[in-house]
């Protein structure tokens, strides 16, 4: 009786194709529910809630004279510049080098992979490091640079490149799979018809690619917006001028300014929550395009 | 008897296709026409080196100042070492956690269906998006003693925040993402027929868990596992804040790092680096390897 019964819902319901044999009890299933939630509830969703609260516990005046704050302003537009200038560095570098691995084949190239990886496993300490190393008064061309005066090390220049660096790979590292995936046809119909380099690239390639485009730009940006360690060693923490958001947030919860913070760090974590908008409907839009592909075959 | 027919099948026809795949590359190798190859090839190399390669070694110039004897001594000196054994103790816990709690996560986005599920989904990439100063307050004011969490622990004994456990939570939190991420397209594409033969031939839940799907999760779990381990070791942003910063007790390399840069010792900090950077090339290639076993199988058990 009760096989009829589960084979006829299986009948009508074809998405839970599961039978008995192959799901948990409704028991076992609500208490693994009970516990994931418990945990993400630890770690994810009481952090971010706290965030909201603790900027809005002195009240909502005091959260905007923290937001505008000319230091505060400042910090957002510093840190406004800085991923203005990233993201589309690595935009350029990301659609270059999916190009060149995806459409050709060359010695090294596996390798080539992973030094373009480099970036994700450096600590982003050791990343603001290195160019200090570079551009430090102590640094290969510190003296040089002192001598024409320009600044890179406490200055927005080091907080442009430290920024480049941590978010280096992300474009690169959507596009190369995605581009291997749709083959070169397309692009070689486009040649045979008569289309220059830049037509190609301009009216084949990126069309194709534009959703793993945007989704990496995405990725670029919150990261280029919210990183703290690499900018924190080039930065040299001057208030209203080589202050980014994360920093002044740092500076601000070193003084004991709690709410002003918070403050702060909602907008960063209300750029989070937009990212992640923006991500779901991007993979959205990708699942709806694969199935209607799927659908015209 | 049957699946080892399809399974036949099934091979002869990939090998098929493999066979004439590799022909057709044959035929467009010999005359690959598409224009911009040295232009963008060049620009990578150029890019990456500028950017990446040459700052990098920078690091790995700076230690040859210091002679083997000194570097050793700086690397190995009592403070350093204590923070090592913090970072990647710390490190390797949360990522364990991470394994633990992300197959469970994963599984559960797969498998079952409840309300706000894609929510909970689009929230688990939360510690990717989240700027990681962010982060850090949020976990220190939720588990500090008078947090919402924390007040709660302390009379249990547990003191989370400003204590080695609070750089293993914040260190949890940034590596949530991984195992869930890798695991879960996996768990996705996992085919129903194998777990009800299991089923069919008198296993129950448990052993089709352990002895069926268990052993396909198994190169994407750990995949994700090292993912969040390499991630967690350079971490600096989320775990100042809760850490406490404590010499010898709850005091991380990268920190180690920023201390002696800010007092301008830039060799012994380099020293610090390389060793650091070392470390995380090594992963990064056993990462890699792990990856190229997971397609490997994958493509095999297909």
């Amino acid at each position: 009786m009760s096989n009829t019964i589960t084979s006829q819902y299986t009948s009508y319901h074809t998405k839970v194709t599961r039978s008995r044999a192959t799901s948990e009890p409704t028991w076992i299933r609500w208490s693994l529910i009970a516990v994931t939630l418990l945990f993400l509830s630890f770690f994810l969703f009481v952090p971010l809630v706290a965030v909201f609260t603790e900027a809005l516990r002195k009240g909502f005046d005091t959260y905007i004279t923290a937001l505008v704050d000319p230091d505060a302003f400042s910090a957002i537009k510093l840190t406004l510049i800085a991923a203005a200038i990233a993201v589309p560095l690595n935009l350029v570098f990301g659609v270059a080098a999916a190009w060149a691995i995806a459409k050709f084949e060359f010695k090294g190239k596996s390798i080539l992979i992973t030094l373009i990886d480099l970036p994700f496993a450096v600590s982003p300490v050791i990343a603001g490091l290195i160019y200090v190393l570079i551009f430090g008064l102590q640094g290969w061309f510190g003296s040089y640079l002192s001598d024409h005066d320009i600044k890179v090390i406490f200055a927005i220049p080091g907080i442009v490149l430290a920024t480049v660096f941590v978010t280096f790979p992300f474009v690169a590292r959507e596009l190369i799979p995605l581009m291997q995936a749709q083959g070169k046809d397309e692009e070689e119909a486009g040649l045979v018809l008569g289309a220059s380099g830049w037509q190609i690239l301009w009216r084949i390639t990126l069309p194709n690619i534009k959703w793993g485009l945007l989704y990496g730009v995405i990725l670029t940006n919150a990261r280029a917006m919210g990183e703290f360690g690499a900018v924190s060693v080039v930065s040299g923490h001057i208030r209203g001028m080589t202050n980014t958001m994360p920093l002044h947030v740092e500076i601000l919860y070193n003084e004991y300014n709690y709410a002003a913070a918070f403050a702060v760090a909602s907008l960063l974590a209300l750029l989070a929550l937009v990212t992640l908008v923006l991500k779901s409907f991007v993979e959205w839009q990708v699942a709806r395009n694969a199935s209607n592909k799927e659908e015209n075959n | 008897m049957m699946k080892c027919y399809f399974y036949h099948i099934f091979v002869s026809v990939t090998l098929a296709r493999a066979h004439t795949n590799e022909q057709l590359n044959f035929m467009t190798k010999q005359k690959n026409v598409l224009p911009g190859f040295n232009l963008t090839l060049g620009y990578t190399l150029l890019y990456l080196s500028l950017i990446v390669l040459i700052p990098l070694s920078a690091a790995f110039i700076k230690t040859t100042e210091l002679s083997f004897n000194e570097f050793w001594t700086i690397v190995t000196a009592p403070r350093v070492l204590a923070s090592y054994k913090l970072t990647f103790g710390a490190s390797f816990i949360g990522a364990l956690i991470n394994a633990i709690f992300g197959l469970l996560t994963a599984w559960v986005l797969v498998r079952y269906s409840f309300p706000g599920k894609k929510i909970i989904d689009a929230l688990v990439d939360l510690p990717f998006a989240l700027p990681t100063a962010v982060a850090g307050i949020a976990l220190t004011a939720v588990y500090a003693s008078n947090g919402w969490i924390g007040s709660w622990l302390e009379p249990h004994g547990i003191k989370v925040a400003f204590t080695p456990i609070g750089v293993v939570i914040a260190l949890t939190f940034i590596g949530l993402p991984f195992v869930v991420r890798t695991v879960q397209p996996v768990l996705e594409d996992l085919e129903a027929e194998t777990e009800e033969a299991a089923a069919s031939l008198g296993a129950n839940r448990w052993q089709t868990f352990t002895k069926v799907i268990l052993p396909t999760l198994w190169p994407a779990l750990l995949t994700g596992f090292a993912l969040a381990f390499a991630r967690a070791i350079g971490e600096y942003g989320s775990v100042i804040f809760i850490a406490g910063n404590v010499p010898f007790v709850s005091e991380i390399t990268p920190l180690i790092i920023i201390t002696k840069l800010e007092q301008y010792e830039y060799s012994s900090a380099t020293a610090v680096a390389v060793v650091m950077l070392i470390i995380s090339f090594l992963l990064l290639f056993a990462i890699n390897g792990l990856q190229w076993w997971a397609t490997r199988r994958n493509s095999v058990s297909h």
